[in-house]
């Protein structure tokens, strides 16, 4: 499905929004058939992206080509993409039928033509029973069919999604990227689909593009992005990632916490730096003259299908998945063979991400204002004193 | 028990509203349709002030001026409001209340003070003539004519109109409208087919809210045109002021009821257009 023709080309764009720089030098083709996810925690460029294809933002620098068009100073409803906004948009003045038929309607099509496409597409997304619905009668997940019903009877080249299953609960959200994924094979459109739950990201997607503060930081298949990830931001924002600082001590041999291990990566200078990522289920928990490390159990969580440990391994907290349970504070072994180790490159992620005293570094931030806000307390508290 | 308590608390907190509209709404509601049929010496019911509306050519003549006049200025205000109403509803939350405080300041004076410096501007002699008179124009009489009085009328009501499209604009949110650009709109199309359909309801109350007090006001055309316009509310007043005794209270009672038939008509009509099932009709 999947061709080898680029439909949409974005070269050096940057965006800033109040002297803030929103796109810094984005570069990204995309192809025809292709579906692409934009992945990133909120405020890292992905909406700002979608819109800039859209047409709804025009870039400071760079340029947009649609089909090898520049197509940078067309309006957004000259442009052949069409949107599922994040809060669907629809016209509440309209019913199920006239939300559809909206974009045939101006187009000046025929009424019996109309009527034909949208009955055909209401039948595709399962809504043709509510054809005469108002839009508020109507539950969020049927919203939803009725947005894309709205956005596809077009015909789009390009299809944009916005953060479009973001409202739903979590079981109808499983269904829907069924869904999307479905109506993506079956019309062979293209599409562009931004999110921030990589779980979404993965199951869905041809390409994921990882980004953060503007940047693209990854490009690749999911199984690319979460097997072979290219910095430590990456590595972490897509699922869970023990991330250790160690040096290449050779081609196939890494050292880290004072050991070396067998690894399958080559190409780096001897004694260089670099960042170790190792995914939680791929340590192995063994008794304690067994392991190539030695730490303690700090925390333990049962997660159903298995156990989530916390290992203190000299200061370094190691998330550890396994089916064994474990006691808080058992001294145990682990154990990483050579293809669970993936070595990345220094960047300016290092040391930022990995460790597992707390999970996010939300938590890290909301604990540093908290004190700061309990000293800055304290010292008007006895300002006060001072002034009585 | 408790419902019973919540009931009788929520029937106190009523009880000021309901007096106030009993004094001050439905009893002055029930003299003016009693004194429109009923004699002020006792003579029993009749349909002669009623009719004297209909007959008499100056009334009507009146009732058509003023008719005419207040759908001028109802108009024009709508012309001046609903761009105004929707530019600033697109423009960031702080400027927007900074500029709603600006619409409502001169509310904030009173209606007699205004209409007098419009017309002190208009006067022979006001700001406006010697303003001209610096380009070696002539001295016009602005005051007194019916553009005077059509003005008064749009300044002194033109923020009833911004007000509620204003608040209905700003309900639009703006996905709407980039959906619609997104699905092929130009400007002129984005207007008709989503701005205008989910404005028309506060359009609606502008309108009514404009048209009411412009056809039934008597103090803008006596202040604005010096007896030259008269308004169908001037006569009212005359009616009711100098010919108290003379019959002109019933007059001016049976005037003010024809009025306000015609006046429920109207909005009963104007909210046709918004009824919920309705809501294509104009689409």
């Amino acid at each position: 499905m999947v061709k080898e023709k680029n439909i949409i080309e974005l070269h050096n764009i940057t965006v800033s929004f109040d002297g803030e720089t929103v796109l810094d030098d984005l570069d990204l083709s995309i192809r025809d058939g292709e579906f692409v996810t934009f992945l990133g925690a909120s405020g890292c460029g992905k909406t700002t992206t979608l819109r800039v294809i859209a047409g709804f933002i025009s870039p400071d620098h760079g340029d947009v080509f649609f089909d090898g068009v520049r197509i940078n100073d067309l309006p957004p409803h000259k442009r052949q993409v069409n949107t599922i906004f994040q809060r669907y948009a629809l016209f509440p003045h309209l019913n199920v039928f006239d939300n559809v038929a909206f974009g045939l309607k101006v187009a000046g099509m025929k009424k019996e033509q109309i009527k034909e496409k949208v009955e055909e597409m209401l039948e595709l997304v399962n809504m043709k029973a509510f054809a005469q619905r108002k839009i508020h009668n109507l539950s969020g997940g049927q919203q939803q069919r009725v947005a894309i019903a709205r956005a596809l009877v077009n015909n789009p080249r390009v299809l944009l999604l916005d953060e479009p299953l973001a409202a739903l609960d979590y079981k109808l959200r499983k269904d829907m990227q069924n869904e999307l994924k479905r109506i993506q094979r079956q019309t062979g459109i293209t599409f562009i689909f931004v999110t921030h739950d990589q779980e979404e990201a993965l199951s869905m997607s041809d390409t994921v593009v990882v980004m953060n503060e503007g940047k693209i930081q990854q490009i690749g298949s999911p199984t690319k992005i979460y097997n072979e990830p290219e910095n430590a931001f990456v590595a972490d924002f897509i699922g869970e990632s023990n991330i250790i600082d160690g040096v290449m001590l050779d081609d196939f041999k890494v050292r880290l916490d004072g050991r070396a291990f067998k690894c399958l990566d080559k190409g780096f200078a001897v004694n260089e730096p670099v960042d170790v990522v190792i995914r939680p289920e791929d340590v192995d928990i063994v008794p304690l003259e067994k392991g190539q490390l030695t730490g303690e159990v700090s925390s333990i969580t049962f997660k159903g299908d298995y156990y989530e440990m916390i290992v203190d391994v000299c200061g370094f907290k190691w998330m550890v998945q396994a089916t064994d349970e474990q006691f808080v504070g058992t001294k145990v072994g682990l154990v990483v063979e050579p293809d669970a180790i993936h070595i990345m490159k220094k960047s300016k992620y290092s040391g930022m991400f990995g460790d597992y005293s707390t999970f996010s570094t939300e938590m890290d931030e909301m604990e540093e204002e908290a004190r700061l806000e309990e000293e800055r307390l304290e010292e008007e508290a006895q300002e006060e004193q001072g002034n009585e | 028990m408790n419902k019973r308590a919540g009931t009788f608390s929520r029937g106190l907190l009523n009880t000021p509203y309901v007096v106030w509209s009993l004094i001050f709404i439905l009893v002055p509601l029930f003299f003016v349709v009693y004194y429109s049929f009923f004699d002020l010496e006792g003579g029993g019911f009749t349909l002669e002030y009623i009719k004297v509306f209909f007959s008499d050519p100056m009334y009507i003549k009146a009732f058509g001026i003023s008719l005419l006049y207040s759908v001028i200025a109802t108009a024009i205000s709508l012309v001046i409001a609903y761009p105004f109403a929707y530019f600033l509803s697109r423009k960031k939350p702080s400027s927007q209340s900074i500029q709603m405080v600006l619409i409502m300041l001169p509310m904030w004076m009173n209606m007699l003070v205004r209409t007098y410096s419009w017309a002190n501007i208009l006067e022979l002699n006001g700001i406006l003539n010697k303003f001209f008179s610096l380009f070696g124009a002539e001295p016009v009489m602005m005051l007194g004519t019916g553009g005077a009085v059509i003005l008064g009328m749009v300044y002194n009501y033109l923020p009833y109109m911004i007000l509620p499209i204003y608040t209905g604009m700003s309900k639009i949110e703006q996905p709407l409208l980039e959906a619609a650009e997104d699905l092929g709109c130009n400007g002129f199309q984005k207007l008709r087919r989503v701005i205008m359909p989910l404005s028309l309801s506060g359009v609606v109350s502008g309108i009514i809210m404009v048209f009411v007090p412009s056809i039934s006001t008597f103090y803008i055309s006596q202040k604005m045109s010096g007896g030259k316009v008269v308004l169908i509310g001037d006569i009212i007043e005359t009616q009711i002021k100098e010919y108290w005794a003379d019959g002109g209270l019933n007059r001016g009672a049976a005037m003010s009821l024809v009025l306000m038939v015609i006046i429920l008509f109207c909005t009963f009509v104007m909210n046709r257009f918004t009824d919920e099932d309705e809501g294509g009709l104009l689409v």
